[in-house]
C-alpha cells in the first residue's frame, strides 16, 4: 500500500469532514428554530447521526408537525443506509458482534462514497474510519456551535434562518436532481411528485404527515429496468 | 412540545435510524439486493427532500404562504446553478429572507 494512495484517502476524508462540518452549524440552527435545546441538537447528532434525517425530523417538528410524523419521517429518509451498510459489510468485514455495533453508526452517505472509492480493501477500510471519526467530530462540534449560536439570535436573524431550512434542504436534494445524477428524468419527476404531494395534503392532514405522505411518489420511478434485474441477478 | 417529549422523539428517531444502519451491516444482501429495492430506496431522498422543500417554503400551520422563504429558495437555486459553496448559498437565502422581512414588516 503505497503511501501517496494512503494520503489520498486520508485527505478525502478530512477533506469531507471540513464540508460536513457547514452543515452541521445549519442543522444546529434549524434544530434551535424547531425547539430543541442545544443539548437535543447535540444528542441528535451523536446518536442518529446521518443528516438527512436529522434535517427532516426537525424541519416537521419545525412545521409544527407531530412526533410520530418526524420520527417517520427521519427513518424513510434513514433506509438508505440500510443498503449502504449491506455494501459495506464485504469491504468492512466486521468481526465480532461489539465492532458490528460500532461500525454501524459510521454508515452515511460520505463513508459510503469513501470506502466504495478506494482501490482495495484495505484502502476501503481507512477511508471509512479516517471519514467516519473525522465527520463524526466535526459534525458534532459544529452542530453545538449553530445551537448556541441560534439560541443567541433576535427576530430579524429568525427570519433569515427561515429562509436558510429550505436552501439547506435543497442544497441536500440538488446532487441528485443535477446533471450527471443517475436516473436523472426519474429522479426530477419523483422530486417534482413529492413536493406536488405535499403541497396538495397540506391544508388536509396535520402537519409533517404530508412529508411522510410525500414517500408515494417513489411510484413515479416506475419498475426497475431490465439491465438492473440482470445486475442484480 | 415539552422538552421530554421532544427527547423521546429525539432518542426514538435515533435508535431506529442505528437500527437501520445496522440491518445493513447484518442481514444478508440478497434480503436488501433486490432490484425493487434498492429502485424505492433510491428515490425515496428525491421524494421527501423535494416535499420538505415545498413545505418548508410554503406551509405555514396548514395554510400556504408566500414571503421571504421563497425570495430565499429562488436565491439558493440560483446560487446552487452557478455551483456556489454550501456556505454561500445559505447565506445568500439567509440573507433575503431577513431583507424581505424586513421591508415587508
Amino acid at each position: 500500500m503505497s503511501r501517496s494512495v494512503r494520503a489520498a484517502v486520508l485527505r478525502d476524508a478530512i477533506g469531507l469532514g471540513v464540508a460536513v462540518g457547514l452543515y452541521g452549524v445549519a442543522f444546529g440552527a434549524a434544530a434551535d428554530a424547531a425547539g430543541l435545546d442545544p443539548w437535543q441538537a447535540l444528542a441528535m447528532s451523536l446518536l442518529m447521526f446521518t443528516g438527512a434525517s436529522q434535517f427532516a425530523l426537525v424541519g416537521v417538528l419545525g412545521a409544527g408537525g407531530s412526533g410520530p410524523a418526524a420520527i417517520g419521517s427521519a427513518l424513510l429518509l434513514g433506509t438508505r443506509n440500510t443498503v449502504y451498510g449491506v455494501r459495506l459489510a464485504p469491504l468492512l468485514a466486521p468481526r465480532g458482534l461489539l465492532r458490528r455495533l460500532g461500525l454501524a453508526q459510521w454508515v452515511i452517505d460520505e463513508t459510503t462514497a469513501l470506502a466504495v472509492a478506494a482501490p482495495d480493501r484495505g484502502l476501503a477500510r481507512l477511508g471509512f474510519l479516517a471519514g467516519g471519526a473525522t465527520i463524526y467530530a466535526v459534525w458534532n462540534a459544529t452542530t453545538l456551535v449553530g445551537a448556541l449560536g441560534a439560541a443567541a439570535l433576535g427576530e430579524t436573524a429568525q427570519a433569515a434562518l427561515d429562509a436558510v431550512v429550505p436552501a439547506a434542504f435543497l442544497a441536500l436534494l440538488w446532487p441528485r436532481l443535477r446533471a450527471g445524477a443517475e436516473e436523472l428524468a426519474v429522479a426530477r419527476r419523483v422530486a417534482l411528485g413529492g413536493a406536488a404531494v405535499a403541497l396538495a395534503l397540506t391544508p388536509f392532514v396535520p402537519a409533517g404527515v404530508q412529508v411522510v405522505a410525500a414517500v408515494v411518489a417513489v411510484a413515479l420511478a416506475g419498475r426497475p429496468r431490465p439491465e438492473q434485474r440482470e445486475a442484480a441477478a | 412540545m415539552s422538552s421530554g417529549t421532544l427527547w423521546a422523539v429525539v432518542v426514538v428517531g435515533s435508535l431506529g435510524c442505528y437500527l437501520l444502519k445496522l440491518a445493513g451491516l447484518s442481514v444478508p444482501a440478497a434480503w436488501v439486493e433486490r432490484p425493487w429495492v434498492t429502485r424505492v430506496v433510491t428515490f425515496v431522498p428525491a421524494a421527501l427532500l423535494a416535499a420538505l422543500v415545498a413545505v418548508q417554503t410554503l406551509a405555514s400551520g396548514q395554510g400556504l404562504v408566500v414571503d421571504g422563504r421563497l425570495a430565499g429558495l429562488a436565491v439558493a437555486a440560483l446560487a446552487l446553478a452557478l455551483r456556489a459553496p454550501f456556505i454561500v448559498v445559505l447565506t445568500l437565502a439567509g440573507a433575503t429572507g431577513a431583507l424581505v422581512h424586513v421591508l415587508t414588516t
